[in-house]
């Protein structure tokens, strides 16, 4: 379980908090989304969740971040790398740039953590396995499209075999078919019950794979629940967070005066997909 | 000279000198063509007098000195060029780190080594994007120089973000652990690399001496 308790953060130099009492609870099999418009708060929440704010980018922490009921705050960052990994917008300012491959750059994380080879190499497999990009394993990852770059830099932090998962805004850089690339694969993960913290702005693939949600605005949540609740209540569009797809067709059926009832099964349909697919593993 | 026949000869046998020429030229023309001006007109003590300009003289004493400052940015230059052409990042980093050094250390060795290509790269995707909102790039010397301002900006907030996240993203995967990495593999040191590499360490006190003894000039 990843536990923000009422977290306020002020970055170094700042004259206001960027969020302000934040609470937010990542049990082993939650996939949460945080949605809202640009500087309301996403990124800082990743930032602390992942353990990076305050330790790499300096500010002011009030709250508590707890991993597993354990308090955090005096562990130096490389303890909490495999407890939580976190994914970054830009694919190509995560590459290491000293892999001559993408095996290389996925199995990175694990030699900086000293493991043995066989180990190394176990890792990597798995994780190139699970998203799908073994094929990839001897390519250049300099030279990969937008999209084959963020999945290879999701494999480099699943090979430290987090317990959570922190994307911040991991589709925002890339065009329309890297983003396609990346949310299926996300939606994958989310689906093989890993634990996900996702701040995202396109609502269509949070309203697929998330069960909860919150919405910010200027570092504060003000909403939080099921996507199919948060997402198409008009409050969350004056919010800042645009309607998924599914969202605004509902409404343009009940404009229309039709039944909406298909598409009310539709936007469930996510959340429902993912329980019973965790309920068929457990 | 022997600096110069150092960086020569292995490019032409690498067959990157035409690469090698241009990038070399890009990264020192500025600082040469200024150390030329200023050692060509203002050389303290210069008396031979080939060109007036008004209040300011050329000599050829400054002329001379200019030259040498120019073999030696070019030899300097040209050596950093080759090393970069010719060598992977992957490979400094894992034999520098095979060897002792840390990988942090390394890291920063190769970081350097990849600042140049990526600032460039960075400042053309920013001249295209202002070239897509009008800026003007072409042209007269002015306009040129107008359109600098909004691009050096960008570039250096960009170059700083970035430096960010690539921190960001090296500590979320442990690059800060204290203790020695697990390396996969180790480059390798074929005989006439590692005959070329202790002629060289041998040939570096033979060339200090010499220069000291005066014998180079």
């Amino acid at each position: 379980m990843l536990t923000l308790e009422s977290v306020t953060y002020r970055y170094a130099g700042a004259s206001r908090p960027a969020i302000r009492e934040v609470s937010l609870r990542l049990a082993a099999t939650d996939v949460v989304g945080l949605c809202g418009p640009s500087e309301s708060g996403k990124t800082t929440v990743c930032l602390v969740a992942s353990g990076l704010a305050p330790r790499t980018i300096r500010g002011a922490l009030e709250g508590r971040l707890l991993i597993d009921g354990e308090d955090v705050a005096g562990r130096p960052m490389h303890q909490l790398v495999s407890r939580v990994g976190i994914c970054f917008q830009n694919p190509t300012t995560q590459l290491s740039g000293v892999s001559a491959t993408v095996y290389e750059e996925v199995a990175f994380g694990p030699m900086n953590l000293g493991l043995s080879r066989g180990e190394i190499v176990a890792r990597a497999e798995e994780a190139l396995e699970a998203l799908r990009i073994s094929d990839l394993a001897r390519r250049d990852p300099s030279r990969l499209s937008g999209g084959q770059m963020q999945l290879v830099a999701i494999a480099g932090l699943l090979a430290m075999r987090p317990a959570h998962l922190i994307l911040d805004e991991p589709t925002a850089e890339l065009d329309p078919a890297g983003a396609r690339l990346v949310a299926d694969a996300i939606g994958r993960l989310a689906g093989e019950g890993r634990s996900i913290l996702i701040a995202e702005q396109r609502t269509d693939l949070v309203a697929r794979i998330c069960h909860r949600v919150l919405v910010l605005r200027e570092g504060r949540v003000e909403r939080e629940g099921r996507p199919a609740e948060v997402l198409s209540d008009p409050r969350s569009r004056d919010l800042g967070v645009p309607e998924p797809s599914a969202v605004r067709l509902r409404r343009r059926v009940v404009e229309a005066g039709l039944d909406a009832g298909p598409v009310d099964r539709v936007l469930d349909r996510g959340a429902t997909a993912i329980g019973s697919r965790r309920s068929a593993g457990a | 000279m022997l600096v110069l026949v150092a960086v020569v000869v292995p490019a032409v046998l690498a067959g990157i000198l035409p690469r090698l020429v241009r990038t070399s030229l890009l990264v020192s023309l500025p600082i040469a063509v200024s150390a030329v001006i200023v050692n060509v007109f203002f050389f303290p003590g210069g008396r031979d007098v080939i060109l007036q300009l008004g209040p300011i003289a050329a000599t050829r004493e400054g002329l001379d000195f200019a030259v040498q400052i120019l073999a030696r940015i070019a030899a300097i230059s040209g050596a950093i060029t080759l090393f970069y052409l010719t060598t992977r990042p992957a490979d400094l980093v894992v034999d520098l780190e095979r060897r002792g050094i840390s990988g942090r250390a390394a890291f920063v060795a190769n970081a350097s080594v990849q600042t140049v290509p990526r600032m460039v790269e960075l400042a053309a995707s920013i001249v295209a994007a202002q070239r897509a909102r009008g800026l003007d790039t072409e042209g007269s010397l002015g306009r040129r120089l107008r359109g600098i301002v909004p691009i050096v900006g960008p570039v250096i907030l960009g170059s700083i973000a970035d430096v960010e996240e690539r921190t960001m993203a090296l500590e979320a995967r442990g690059f800060t652990r204290p203790g020695r990495r697990t390396l996969l593999w180790a480059p390798p040191d074929r005989p006439a690399e590692w005959v070329a590499r202790w002629l060289l360490v041998l040939a570096l006190p033979l060339l200090v001496g010499a220069r000291a003894a005066g014998w180079l000039g």
